[in-house]
């Protein structure tokens, strides 16, 4: 168990490609933190590097007390599961299993003896001398995890290992990783692209765009208070409303007709970015706000109404009681839950 | 639905309509037997006139039918000496062509696999380069340098010996362009679980990367193999000695001694049956192995 | 190169060495000196040899002999190719069509890949021997007068059907491979799209299978050229005399036969120039091959 630290790391690739740059991050012993973006943001890596198997271009990084900016992957007292598990085709699982502490030159007493606890943790028991030809996806996710754990590592690091699970594994799966990294305790990496999985299994997201930091925060801090327009955008489904308004004697104008009924902030520029999530407006008011409804989803527990305010594009979600109807309807705009957003910057006001 | 289906079904079963004549499928079976004909009857054809008498195959050439002789061509093919000096048996033959067939087989896979393997997994800038290198030899096959690597064998004293037989058929860049083209189909994270997992360069080779390749080794084992066997022009050139004859080599044998005119019956059999031993082995191979050798033949080509 | 290879220095070249100097001894050097000894004329009896710069090339080009087993080869590779490409292509389609059979056919089509040029060749020769081969009679009796070993025409005929019939399992084997990797999907869209077989071939199939048809095409070319030697060689009973013969095989006879040091060696270069020609071509298509898929 250790606490990880990233100081100042960078990654450039020889052909001048800036794939992270310098980022501080640091992770207490024991916490699940997730590193999330759209692909290509530098996300795997960032955690290739923090696995050894990328140089760090500049910056340190340790685990635990110890510099590790150097040392093979193998010393690092990690595991990793890969996103497509990279188990070894020819082993059974009990061999892939323990093939790590076979290297470390473990007895055959122990390997045994670890191998079956993990598989008993991870119910595995009937497959030990199974192919992973002869597995499912789900038990494929498990082996890899199973590899994970015989190494009894400081450090675990997940890269997207249930993006090749269908959905309905993926829920439970997620629920199963998050439960055995608590109870085991040990520190954790976990990469992925789906918000969801970063909302609920984070205990700290990273919120990572173009190589860059955007957020660092637990998963109600970044989904109520976004650092900016990408985050509010990449965190929540259906994302935030964004509208583009213009600060005129103190109110906010989306158009020469349409008013945004909010009281407007006092900026220095002359326009400005206002968020609504789509759960925080309501049906029905005075009439200061009418949104052109033009399709309905239907998502069973709740209901999602999208059309334009003004004219701009604004999505409203409704609870599955409640009744709405293409065309015209009016909705009340939240008073508190309003997020403000340089207009050029993006970043929060 | 499902009911009213079932209850007509057993109401008239006699009422069936006829199955239609499908021409189509009639006329892609009448191609293909066609071609499997051609490629097959010329070789049962030989086969089946090994068994005729030397002076009938003198005086009606190939014959259909089957005689009494065969057993005893086959007999004379293997254990009788022949050749010019009467020094080489079918026998002495089929073991030198087993020798390089399967020499060459190996040497080529060990070679070229740990050529593969560094230019593939190591961050070697010199890998490029010596891939560079190495696959250039694709560009000139040894039928356009094979006086000047007569000229170089000669030299080295290497002349009428296995060594100058096989090894500079290996001088060419096809197994180490397939394996390299293997490794890289290989999920990259593969080799950085293995890395985590302690396993250093020389491990993951062995634990990991051979037994993977078991279907490659072998798919690869049998195109060599077929390959050397079936090796022409060098041998001619690098063996003048008769004792070191492959059977493929032995034909160039067989034609000239057959074309000359002389007192005695020309040994027609046996050089059929000779020539029928020579391509057993391979043929055998590469019917039984058929999927590994197409496997190994097409994914050459991505 | 794997983006996390080991970072090992001396393992590598270790692995490398073998077929580094393998190489450097059975290819460059001979290389080299074909080059090289393309200037020099040597001397008949082996006592030394002179520089003569481009004489053994302008010599070359300037022979009538020469231009003849050009013009010959260019005319075998071109019948050759098509002939052997187009019969696997009508057998893989076919192969690939029916369902009752197939693996039979398949095996049965493909076997004779196994067996060696000069046999094929040795084969070939009691087929069209000019006494009493079956296909020799055959001709005679439609009035065609084929004297294999004695008239150009007849030769050459008998070593493109040779050559033919050794090259088609490949071929088959290629086609055959390539029909079967077009995803379902495409030929069911094809089937609701076109009624006519003939038409779904031509507008969805062939195209597929065009690239698998433009690497075929540099493979059989550089069959013709080079793999057909032992074929060549047996049907002429290794005594060239008047017969058609290859590019290949003139290097060979011109070099041990006739001890042409200087111009065996000018046409070897020749022949890697072609090589040359032909590998470029084909990595022009392989990168292009790249976009279609």
């Amino acid at each position: 168990m250790a606490q990880v630290t990233l100081n100042h790391v960078r990654k450039t690739y020889p052909n001048g490609h800036e794939a992270v740059q310098p980022c501080s991050v640091e992770i207490p012993d024991g916490e699940l933190v997730v590193l999330v973006g759209p692909s290509g943001c530098g996300k795997s890596t960032l955690l290739r590097m923090i696995a050894g198997l990328e140089d760090i271009t500049e910056g340190e990084l340790r685990i635990g007390a110890d510099v590790v900016n150097d040392k093979d992957p193998a010393d690092r007292n990690i595991a990793m599961v890969f996103q497509n598990y990279a188990l070894y085709p020819h082993m059974t699982v009990a061999k892939n299993m323990g093939y790590g502490l076979k290297n470390r030159g473990a007895s055959k007493a122990e390997i045994e003896a670890k191998v079956q606890e993990a598989a008993r943790i991870l119910n595995l028991g009937d497959y030990l001398d199974r192919r992973p030809s002869q597995l499912s996806g789900g038990q494929r996710q498990r082996v890899a995890m199973g590899r994970a754990i015989v190494r009894d590592p400081e450090l675990f690091l997940f890269d997207e290992p249930l993006s090749n699970l269908d959905a309905k594994l993926r829920n439970q799966m997620r629920i199963e990783i998050r439960s055995l990294q608590q109870r085991l305790g040990v520190t954790a990496v976990y990469v992925t692209h789906d918000q969801v999985e970063a909302m609920t299994m984070a205990d700290r997201i990273i919120v990572l765009n173009a190589g860059r930091i955007e957020q660092i925060g637990t998963p109600t801090e970044i989904y109520e208070h976004p650092a900016s327009t990408f985050v509010a955008g990449f965190m929540g489904a259906p994302p935030m409303n964004l509208l583009r308004a213009d600060i005129a004697g103190g109110r906010l104008q989306l158009s020469s007709q349409t008013l945004l009924p909010v009281p407007a902030p006092q900026l220095a520029t002359d326009s400005v970015l206002v968020g609504f999530r789509p759960e925080d407006v309501r049906l029905g008011g005075d009439g200061s706000a009418v949104l052109e409804v033009q399709i309905i989803e239907e998502l069973g527990a709740v209901r999602l109404l999208h059309g334009h305010l003004g004219d701009q594009p604004f999505s409203v979600s409704i609870g599955k009681d409640e009744h709405a109807t293409v065309g015209a309807q009016i909705i009340t705009l939240p008073q508190d839950r309003v997020h403000f957003f340089h207009p050029d910057r993006g970043t929060r006001i | 639905m499902a009911d009213l289906t079932q209850a007509g079904a057993v109401a008239r079963p006699l009422t069936r309509p006829r199955k239609r004549i499908r021409w189509n499928r009639i006329v892609d079976h009448a191609v293909l037997i066609t071609g499997s004909l051609f490629m097959v009857f010329p070789v049962f054809m030989v086969l089946t006139t090994i068994s005729f008498e030397d002076v009938d195959i003198v005086q009606k050439g190939l014959q259909i039918g089957l005689e009494g002789r065969m057993a005893e061509n086959f007999h004379d093919a293997m254990f009788e000496a022949s050749g010019f000096t009467k020094t080489i048996t079918g026998t002495r033959m089929l073991m030198n062509s087993l020798i390089l067939g399967f020499g060459f087989a190996i040497g080529k896979i060990v070679i070229s696999m740990m050529a593969a393997y560094a230019i593939v997994y190591f961050r070697l800038r010199f890998a490029t380069f010596a891939f560079w290198i190495i696959f250039t030899t694709l560009l000139l096959p040894l039928e356009v340098r094979i006086l000047p690597s007569y000229e170089a064998i000669q030299s080295l004293g290497l002349a009428n010996t296995y060594t100058g037989l096989i090894v500079p058929l290996i001088a060419s860049a096809t197994g180490t362009f397939f394996f390299r083209q293997f490794f890289r189909s290989i999920p990259e994270e593969l080799v950085e679980a293995a890395r985590i997992d302690g396993a250093g360069p020389v491990k993951f080779f062995i634990d990991i990367l051979v037994p993977l390749s078991r279907t490659m080794i072998a798919a690869i084992f049998i195109i060599m193999f077929v390959y050397g066997w079936n090796q022409y022009l060098w041998p001619t050139l690098i063996t003048t000695d008769e004792g070191m004859f492959t059977l493929v080599r032995g034909i160039k044998q067989i034609v000239q001694v057959l074309s000359q005119t002389g007192a005695k019956i020309p040994e027609y059999g046996k050089a059929l049956a000779l020539s029928m031993i020579a391509m057993i082995p391979p043929v055998l191979i590469v019917i039984f192995f058929q999927s590994w050798f197409v496997k190994g033949l097409t994914e050459s080509d991505k | 190169m794997k983006r996390a290879g080991f970072t090992t220095v001396w393992l590598p070249i270790a692995l490398l060495l073998p077929q580094l100097m393998i190489i450097a001894i059975f290819f460059y050097w001979p290389a080299a000196w074909a080059v090289q000894s393309s200037f020099y004329l040597q001397d008949p009896f082996g006592f030394g040899s002179t520089f003569v710069g481009v004489e053994n090339y302008t010599d070359l080009l300037g022979n009538v002999e020469y231009g003849k087993v050009a013009r010959f080869t260019l005319i075998y590779t071109v019948l050759v190719t098509f002939f052997s490409l187009a019969l696997a292509l009508l057998l893989a389609v076919k192969a690939d069509a029916v369902i009752s059979g197939a693996k039979t056919y398949r095996t049965l089509l493909m076997w004779v890949y196994a067996i060696a040029p000069p046999v094929a060749g040795f084969i070939g020769l009691m087929f069209f021997d000019q006494r009493n081969g079956p296909l020799t009679q055959m001709f005679q009796a439609f009035g065609w007068d084929f004297r294999l070993g004695a008239d150009y025409t007849s030769t050459a005929t008998a070593m493109v059907v040779v050559a033919v019939w050794k090259q088609i399992p490949v071929n088959f084997i290629f086609f055959l491979s390539g029909l079967q990797s077009i995803p379902k999907s495409v030929r069911e869209a094809a089937l609701i799209d076109n009624r006519s077989a003939t038409g779904r071939f031509w507008d969805v199939t062939f195209p597929l299978l065009a690239p698998t048809a433009f690497f075929l095409l540099i493979i059989n070319i550089t069959y013709a050229l080079f793999d057909t030697f032992g074929i060549v060689d047996t049907l002429v009973r290794s005594e060239p005399g008047n017969n058609p013969v290859t590019l290949v095989y003139k290097v060979f006879v011109d070099g041990f036969r006739g001890n042409d040091l200087g111009g065996s060696s000018a046409q070897s270069v020749l022949l890697m120039l072609l090589v040359l020609v032909l590998t470029v071509f084909q990595f022009r298509l392989i990168e292009r091959r790249i976009h279609y898929t």
